[in-house]
């Protein structure tokens, strides 16, 4: 029974290079207003290239179909429930957008006069300050690009903070359900990774961790909500423990979105932690990308924090690099400000009780599932659930590819890497109950086709205009980029 | 199944002594676990190593596992043959798909290595 | 629902909680606004900063003129509210987008391969400097100092604490490009990567190839730079470099007080291993048709963890969609046009102006203010609704009374003209 099989009238479109033919172009430009210069008098001819091999050659109809046509092939949040574990796959109001292309916002130039772009620091510092609000935090950097970006940002001011203290020490814990980003960005700062294992609750296991810490350790990159989608705990006691070697905790707030309004890090013991406001605060995740990933620190971080930072003074906003002790500059420039705008949207839109609602509907529509979904597949952790839950299933990677041809995206399939066939659901609170419902019959409906019609469903999706993907072959003979 | 005349590591590696040098490869058991295996990278000729430490690591799509040498000594010859055709590994690991020859600078080492019945047993614990 | 779940009110869902991580206080945000508020909001923080003016900043950031059909692209929520392709069934319009980008980003440089993007340009340096020190097993940088300063500053900041030791070498003081001298003393057995940028900061054009040849002969990478991807429509690649990183703002990416931009790392065939980012492949799918999807994903941090290339993981999709639709737009004709426009405005201005360097120029360039101070010329401007040029002393000390132009296709004659006069000229 599919019930959402949408047909694809555009099965044959070609590559722009294929339907390039010589002369054709969708551009125009003005006429040149001053004398033309010739390139190779200019530039030297050994610095004038050729024609560019290849290049398109198409007409801006041709651009806007070809591009059309493209967007239908995908799977999106406008299109219904995408219930990516981890990634926050909640709905992105089309009003971010709308002021995002604010004329005053998007022609702003990055090194024009600060009296120039008051506006543009009256934003930002509006979002720093409700985003120490939301984390309990006392300062915050918006420079980081991504949520990874955040975290290698953090542990470089971890390891300004201990350095200057004399010793800036060699490892971060890591706990083994954390996401792939943690232990790369601890090793890209110079510190070594130390693995610990949960418990069997899915939390860390604190007995374990007093064992590990040790003058070495620097810090502990905790994930809270961690990514079973169960709240650590222990949190406030672990804090204690490594405070009380001198360490320090990092809390990776991928999951800040089962927390706002109802807990916040800075209360307990989190010294620094990053937001990801393309999935808490809802800017657009644009198939793969921008994010942000601001930095929430406690105060005596604050002095190490990436240049440049926001100052005011009665002439007003200003850009301050006079800050011996910082890390430096993370990025060029001051951070993901179209993302920032986005999220600073979507704060006010909610208000405070408004993000507090938001969260609890996260909760809401998360454990519903989890009701729902508990008597077919089995729960990887039984310890109660925010946001998003866990199951397992052997076949976890086929059930997956047959949700969509009912007509849903996959789950987040195979993460975290500590429970084996992991289906990690996470549905947000953006979605309805009908929606919730329709899912959980999808999944209800498979479990129940594994047993009785297994190829079924080991040969999905079976409705899509792109059949099962040959990832095996794109990887033993990689080709990357189209040739004649 | 796995091969009398080898020697095994837990790690999943095995070797075959042909005088004085030691022919090297995966198990079928890691091969299977592994999946289709996308990419083998191996060291050059002439790497002298110990016992026991990575000499490369095979790769499916999803997945990447270091390789460790079951015995110490100088890297004499490398399979080509898995770079064009790294799925070689998986139809045939204890011939075709071996990995590397390594002239043995112990040649004590591989009788101290796991049997082929101890391997199995070994297997059928780490999977019950 | 929640008599499903067994709860009776929305705070069962928590009590779980331990009490001392409960925030039971209101958040100090205030109450929610409607849409009318918001759009209303913005439009006056964007009244107060500078508005309609005409712009001669470049300096990694240029004003371009961008096509109304890229946001009309970009727009499509199925672009827009997809997450990274992971699924490549049901992925296939971002993931053949990606292949076309990767595929125009290889004939634009004349590397081999290019991945699906980085942050951004600053961010790309450090991480092209970290692939050159894994594959040439070495652990020094030679950077020079005409590569943009905050980039540079990107880069110490990544390599701080990685035991690298990064060099910088001069510029010659004539031409404003690499001191080729200065260079040769900053090389050694140690040294992985040289580092330039062309068009440099100061917007002069390197001779990327002897520096290529001075790299290479001491064994160490050419690492090329582009801050400026218009000038890719003109000049030469930069086909004697091993990698390339570069930002597309160029590309119908709105300044946006400097971002979401998209960076870019592209390199020669052999190196493709060491690339961090995500990488598009073509296959086929059950049917035989063709398909892509996400490929040699071994590399990336969700499956080698401590041990990947780097801790990239969301990218900048949405943003290199930009780019692909303006060089699809564009395309072979068009983008050479607009770099000539380019390159015809910025030598419309500069040779009425005393440039401080000789070397050849696209549409940046060091204009000397003699007797005045860059302030009091860009003071002057500002009444006429023009933003001048960079004050370079800001990065370089030693160039007092000098200000970086730049001059794209949307520099008209008029206000060139008033800049002109500002100076004196
Ligand atoms: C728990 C967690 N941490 C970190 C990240 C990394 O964030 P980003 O992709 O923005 O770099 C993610 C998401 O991808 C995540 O889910």
């Amino acid at each position: 029974m599919i019930s959402k099989v949408r047909p694809h009238p555009t099965q044959n479109e070609s590559l722009l290079f294929e339907t390039s033919s010589p002369g054709k172009a969708g551009y125009q430009l003005p006429k040149l207003d001053v004398p033309p210069v010739d390139a190779r008098d200019a530039l030297g001819a050994q610095n004038v290239r050729q024609e560019i091999p290849d290049f398109p050659e198409v007409s801006e109809v041709d651009v806007i179909r070809h591009f059309t046509r493209l967007s239908t092939w995908n799977y999106a949040i406008d299109l219904g429930l995408y219930p990516l574990g981890s990634c926050t796959m909640k709905y992105n109001p089309r009003v971010n957008e709308a002021v995002a292309r604010t004329e005053g916002l998007m022609w702003i130039h990055p090194y024009q006069p600060d009296a120039l772009s008051q506006g543009a620091f009256a934003i930002l510092a509006e979002l720093e300050r409700a985003l120490a609000e939301i984390t309990g935090m006392d300062a915050v950097t918006l420079q980081p690009a991504a949520g990874a970006h955040g975290e290698l940002t953090g542990i470089l001011l971890v390891r300004a903070a201990l350095e200057a203290q004399g010793n800036a020490r060699k490892k971060v814990i890591v706990p083994d359900s954390a996401h792939g980003t943690n232990p790369a960005s601890v090793r890209m700062a110079g510190y070594e990774v130390v693995n610990v294992a949960s418990n069997d609750r899915g939390m860390l296991d604190v007995e374990a961790l007093v064992r590990t810490v040790d003058e070495d350790i620097a810090a502990i990159m905790i994930t809270n909500p961690n990514t079973l989608g169960v709240f650590e705990e222990h949190i406030a006691e672990v804090a204690r423990i490594l405070h009380s070697k001198g360490a320090l905790v990092y809390m990776d707030g991928a999951n800040m979105n089962a927390l706002a309004g109802i807990s916040r890090p800075g209360d307990y013991g989190v010294d620094l932690m990053h937001l990801n406001l393309h999935k808490t605060f809802s800017t657009p995740h644009g198939g793969g990308g921008p994010g942000s990933g601001p930095v929430a620190v406690k105060k005596p971080l604050e002095p190490f924090l990436p240049l440049p930072r926001l100052q005011h003074a009665p002439s007003g906003w200003s850009w301050n690099y006079d800050r011996p002790q910082s890390i430096g500059r993370v990025r060029a420039f001051y951070g993901n400000f179209g993302v920032l705008v986005r999220a600073l949207a979507y704060i006010m839109a909610h208000g405070g009780d408004g993000l507090n609602r938001a969260t609890l509907d996260a909760l809401l529509n998360a454990n519903y599932l989890r009701k729902l979904l508990e008597s077919h597949y089995e729960i990887a952790y039984h310890a109660p659930s925010m946001h998003e839950c866990v199951f397992r299933h052997a076949s976890n990677g086929a059930i997956a590819k047959r949700l969509i041809d009912y007509g849903f995206h996959p789950y987040t399939v195979s993460f975290p890497l500590i429970v084996h066939g992991a289906m990690m659901i996470e549905p947000t609170e953006t979605e309805s109950k009908q929606e919730l419902d329709l899912f959980a019959d999808a999944l209800v409906s498979i479990a129940q086709e594994v047993k009785e019609n297994p190829e079924l469903v080991s040969t999905a999706p079976h409705s899509t205009r792109t059949t099962k993907v040959d990832e095996v072959a794109a990887a033993r003979k990689p080709i990357l980029k189209w040739t004649r | 199944m796995d091969p009398e005349n080898l020697r095994y590591t837990k790690e999943h590696e095995w070797v075959r002594v042909e005088g004085d040098v030691g022919i090297i490869g995966i198990t079928s058991h890691a091969q299977s676990e592994l999946g289709d295996i996308v990419y083998v990278d191996l060291p050059k000729p002439g790497t002298v190593i110990q016992q026991g430490k990575t000499i490369g690591s095979v790769e499916s799509v999803k997945a990447v596992s270091d390789i460790y040498t079951p015995v110490s000594g100088e890297v004499v010859e490398v399979n080509g043959l898995l770079t064009e055709s790294p799925e070689t590994l998986n139809k045939d690991p204890y011939g075709t798909g071996w990995l590397v020859k390594i002239k043995l600078s112990d040649p004590g080492e591989p009788a101290k290595l796991l049997t082929a019945a101890e391997y199995q047993a070994f297997v059928g614990t780490e999977t019950s | 629902m929640l008599d499903t779940i067994g709860a009776s009110t929305l705070e069962d869902l928590y009590s779980h909680l331990p009490e001392d991580v409960c925030f039971h206080g209101a958040l100090n945000i205030p109450a929610g606004k409607s849409e009318y508020e918001i759009v209303d909001y913005f439009r006056a923080r964007g009244l107060e900063n500078a508005n309609s003016h005409a712009n001669f900043l470049g300096a990694g950031v240029y004003h371009h003129y961008r096509p109304v059909l890229v946001d009309a692209v970009v727009s499509r929520g199925e672009f827009l509210t997809s997450y990274t392709p992971y699924q490549a069934e049901i992925s296939q319009g971002t993931l053949t987008a990606i292949f076309e980008f990767q595929t125009m980003i290889c004939q634009l440089t004349g590397m081999d391969v290019a991945n699906a993007s980085m942050y951004d340009g600053s961010t790309a340096v450090p991480e092209a400097a970290m692939m050159a020190m894994r594959i040439t097993g070495r652990d020094g940088i030679a950077v020079a100092r005409t590569v943009h300063p905050e980039y540079r500053e990107v880069l110490g900041t990544y390599t701080r604490h990685q035991s690298t030791l990064v060099t910088e070498f001069e510029y010659d003081p004539e031409s404003g490009q690499v001191d080729l001298e200065s260079l040769e003393q900053a090389l050694n057995e140690t040294t992985a990567a040289v580092i330039i940028q062309s068009p440099n900061f100061f917007g002069v054009v390197e001779n990327a190839k002897q520096v290529a040849e001075i790299a290479h002969a001491k064994g160490a990478l050419l690492v090329f730079v582009f801050t400026e991807a218009v000038s890719l429509g003109l000049l030469e690649p930069p086909r004697d470099a091993d990698i390339v990183a570069g930002e597309l703002q160029s590309f119908a990416i709105a300044p946006s007080y400097g971002g979401p931009f998209a960076g870019i790392i592209a390199c020669k065939e052999k190196y493709v291993r060491q690339l961090p980012g995500r990488l598009v492949g073509e296959t086929k799918d059950a049917n035989g048709n063709r398909a892509f999807c996400l490929t040699l994903a071994t590399r990336e941090q969700h499956i080698r963890r401590e041990k990947a290339t780097s801790n990239i993981c969301t990218n900048q999709a949405l943003i290199a969609l930009m780019a692909t639709v303006f060089m699809a737009l564009y395309g072979k004709q068009g983008l050479r046009e607009l770099a000539e426009q380019n390159l015809a405005k910025a030598h419309y201005l500069g040779e009425r102006l005393w440039r401080r360097f000789n070397g050849p120029y696209f549409n940046e360039f060091v204009a000397a203010t003699g007797v005045q101070s860059p302030d009091e010329i860009n003071r002057r401007l500002l009444g006429f609704q023009i933003v001048g040029g960079l004050p370079l002393d800001r990065f370089y000390p030693e160039l007092r009374n000098s200000v970086l132009l730049c001059c794209t296709e949307m520099a008209s004659r008029a206000d060139m003209d008033a800049v002109a006069e500002a100076f004196g000229a």
